[in-house]
C-alpha cells in the first residue's frame, strides 16, 4: 500500500517537474517576457532541461542498485521521453527558428561549429531509444533491447562535449554535469554493482 | 558605402525630434541663462541617474548603413559584464548601486604628461560627440548603439605618448565588494584590455560616457568605457580606472583565460572563425533572422590600412 502511494507521488513529481520548464517557457513566450535575444533564450531553456532530464534518466538504475528503490525504475521511461522531447524542441529551435531551415547556413554551422555537430549526433542516438521505448518494442527486441538502450551511455558524454564546446570560457558547469554522468556510468560497472549489492544485504542484516 | 567622415556623424543634438526639442527648449533656455560659460552637453542629455524613473528615450535613428538603433531597453538590459554576473539579463539589476562617483582615471606610463583625471573633468574636458556604432559580440549577436563621448586620440594627444610607446593598456576598477563577479576565480581580475597605439589613435576609437544622449548606466560600463566598433565587443573595456602607454603588447583578461580562442586583435572577421564557432553570421538584437557578419564589422574602408600585410588568421 505504502509502496503504491510512494510510486504515485514519484510519478506525479516526475510529470510536474519535467513539464514545468516547458510551461514557464511557454508562459514567457506568450507574455513576451523573454530576453531581447529570445531565440537564444529558448535554445538554452530547452537544452538545459534536456540535459538535466538525461542525467536523471541515467540516475534511475544506480539509485535502484544502491538504495534498492525499485519504484524509481518505473519513471525511467518517462524521464527519458521527456529528455527526448526537450532535445527535439532544442533541435527544432536551432534548425528552424535560429537558422530558418537555411541549408547552406546549417551546413556551415555543423561543420564550423563542432558543438553543433556533436549535439546533432547526440540527438541522433536518442531517436532509436525513443522509438523503441514502449512495451511492444521491448518484447519484439528481447535481449537486444537492453543492448540497444545502452546507446544512452554514448549520448551522455556527447552531450557533455556539446556543452563544453559551446561555452565561452568557463567550463566548470559543463564539467560538473560531466562528472555526474561519469559517476552514473561508473556505477554501472559490474564490480561496483556487486559491491553495492553486498553492502545492501549486510545493512539489511544488521538492521534485523 | 560606409565612409564615415566627421561631417556625417550625427551631431549630438540632431536626433532629438523637433517636438521633444521644443518641449525641452524652455528648460534649456533657463539653463543657458544661468550658466553661460557651461559649454558642455545640455541638461536634458545628462539624466537619468542610476535607478531614476525618468521616462526612457523614445527617439530613434539609423546608422550610416540604414540599420535602426537598438532601443534603450535592449541596450541597457542585455549586457555582458562578468564583473557583475555572467548572466546578461541580470547585470542591469545587480549593477544599480555601483558607485561611479567619486572616480579617478590615471593616464600614464610612457607619456610626457602623466595625469590623474577626475571623471567629470575628463568627460567635460573634451567636446561630447555622438557616434552611432554597430557592436558585434563574439557570441554572435549585435546591436546598433548611439554612444556619447569623445575619441580616445584627443586624450592621448593631451598626455603625449613618448616615442617608445607602442600599445595602450586599459584597466577596469578592481573592487570585489562592488563587483562580485571579480570573486570568480576562473578569470584573472581586474579586466585588462589593450590596443596598438595606431588603433588607439584611430578616430573611430571612442571613449563613451553616455548612450542615447544620457549618462552611461552602470550596466553599460559607467562612468567611462572604451568602444572600438570594428572589434568584438569584449575589447570595449568598462569602468576604466587606468590607462597606460606601454612598450610591449599587454596581455588581456580574455587572452589569459583562453589564449587560443581570444586574441589581442579580436577584429570582427567573418572569415576567421573562433576555434569552436563560426563567425560568419550574427543575429541583430530585435531581428529573428541571421545576417551575414561584415568584414571589420562594416568599417573595412576606415581600418583596413591598419592591418596591411598582416596575417589576420595568425593575429586574430
Amino acid at each position: 500500500m505504502r509502496r503504491k502511494t510512494s510510486l504515485r507521488l514519484i510519478r506525479a513529481a516526475t510529470h510536474i517537474g519535467s513539464l514545468s520548464p516547458l510551461a514557464t517557457l511557454i508562459w514567457d513566450i506568450s507574455a513576451q517576457t523573454l530576453s531581447v535575444n529570445p531565440i537564444q533564450d529558448i535554445t538554452v531553456r530547452t537544452g538545459k532541461p534536456a540535459l538535466i532530464l538525461l542525467v536523471l534518466t541515467l540516475a534511475c538504475t544506480p539509485i535502484n542498485t544502491f538504495f534498492g528503490l525499485k519504484e524509481i525504475l518505473r519513471i525511467r521511461r518517462s524521464l527519458g521521453l521527456y529528455a527526448f522531447t526537450y532535445t527535439c524542441l532544442h533541435f527544432l529551435v536551432f534548425v528552424g527558428i535560429d537558422y530558418g531551415f537555411n541549408a547552406s547556413l546549417l551546413q556551415e554551422a555543423i561543420f564550423k561549429k563542432p558543438y553543433a555537430l556533436v549535439g546533432f549526433l547526440a540527438f541522433i542516438t536518442l531517436i532509436p531509444l525513443a522509438m523503441t521505448s514502449n512495451r511492444k518494442w521491448m518484447q519484439r527486441l528481447g535481449k537486444r533491447w537492453k543492448s540497444l538502450h545502452r546507446l544512452i551511455y554514448i549520448t551522455g558524454p556527447l552531450v557533455v562535449i556539446h556543452y563544453i564546446w559551446l561555452v565561452k570560457s568557463d567550463i566548470r558547469q559543463p564539467l560538473a554535469f560531466g562528472a555526474a554522468i561519469g559517476l552514473l556510468l561508473l556505477a554501472r560497472l559490474p564490480i561496483v554493482r556487486s559491491v553495492a549489492r553486498r553492502m545492501r544485504v549486510q545493512l539489511r542484516r544488521r538492521k534485523m | 558605402m560606409n565612409n564615415i567622415s566627421a561631417s556625417e556623424i550625427t551631431p549630438e543634438n540632431t536626433y532629438l525630434s523637433r517636438r521633444q526639442f521644443m518641449m525641452r527648449a524652455g528648460t534649456m533656455a533657463i539653463g543657458a541663462a544661468t550658466s553661460v560659460a557651461c559649454r558642455e552637453i545640455p541638461e536634458v542629455m545628462r539624466g537619468p541617474e542610476a535607478g531614476s524613473t525618468k521616462p526612457r528615450p523614445t527617439i530613434s535613428g539609423t546608422d550610416e548603413l540604414g540599420d535602426t538603433w537598438n532601443d534603450f531597453e535592449a541596450i541597457t538590459n542585455y549586457n555582458n559584464y562578468y564583473e557583475f554576473t555572467t548572466e546578461k539579463e541580470r547585470v542591469a539589476a545587480l549593477s544599480q548601486n555601483f558607485r561611479t562617483r567619486p572616480w579617478k582615471i590615471s593616464v600614464g606610463g610612457l607619456v610626457k604628461n602623466p595625469r590623474i583625471y577626475d571623471i567629470d573633468d575628463l568627460i567635460h574636458g573634451f567636446e561630447q560627440e555622438e557616434r552611432v556604432y554597430r557592436l558585434r559580440c563574439v557570441e554572435g549577436w549585435s546591436m546598433v548603439i548611439p554612444w556619447l563621448g569623445f575619441p580616445l586620440r584627443k586624450l592621448l594627444a593631451e598626455v603625449e605618448p613618448t616615442a617608445d610607446a607602442n600599445h595602450v593598456r586599459f584597466e577596469t576598477l578592481y573592487d570585489p565588494q562592488q563587483l562580485p563577479g571579480q570573486r570568480n576565480k576562473w578569470y584573472e581580475w581586474p579586466y585588462v584590455e589593450g590596443l596598438r597605439l595606431d588603433e588607439a589613435m584611430h578616430d573611430l576609437t571612442f571613449i563613451a560616457s553616455g548612450i542615447y544622449g544620457k549618462t552611461l548606466l552602470p550596466q553599460n560600463g559607467a562612468p567611462i568605457r572604451l568602444v572600438i566598433p570594428w572589434k568584438y565587443g569584449f575589447k570595449g573595456i568598462k569602468a576604466i580606472v587606468r590607462i597606460d602607454l606601454v612598450e610591449q603588447q599587454p596581455s588581456t583578461l580574455w587572452m589569459a583565460a583562453a589564449p587560443k580562442e581570444y586574441g589581442y586583435y579580436a577584429n570582427v572577421n567573418p572569415t576567421v572563425h573562433h576555434p569552436r564557432w563560426s563567425q560568419a553570421t550574427e543575429r541583430r538584437i530585435g531581428e529573428l533572422t541571421r545576417r551575414p557578419t561584415m568584414m571589420f564589422n562594416g568599417y573595412e574602408e576606415e581600418v583596413t590600412y591598419l592591418y596591411k600585410e598582416m596575417d589576420l588568421r595568425r593575429f586574430f
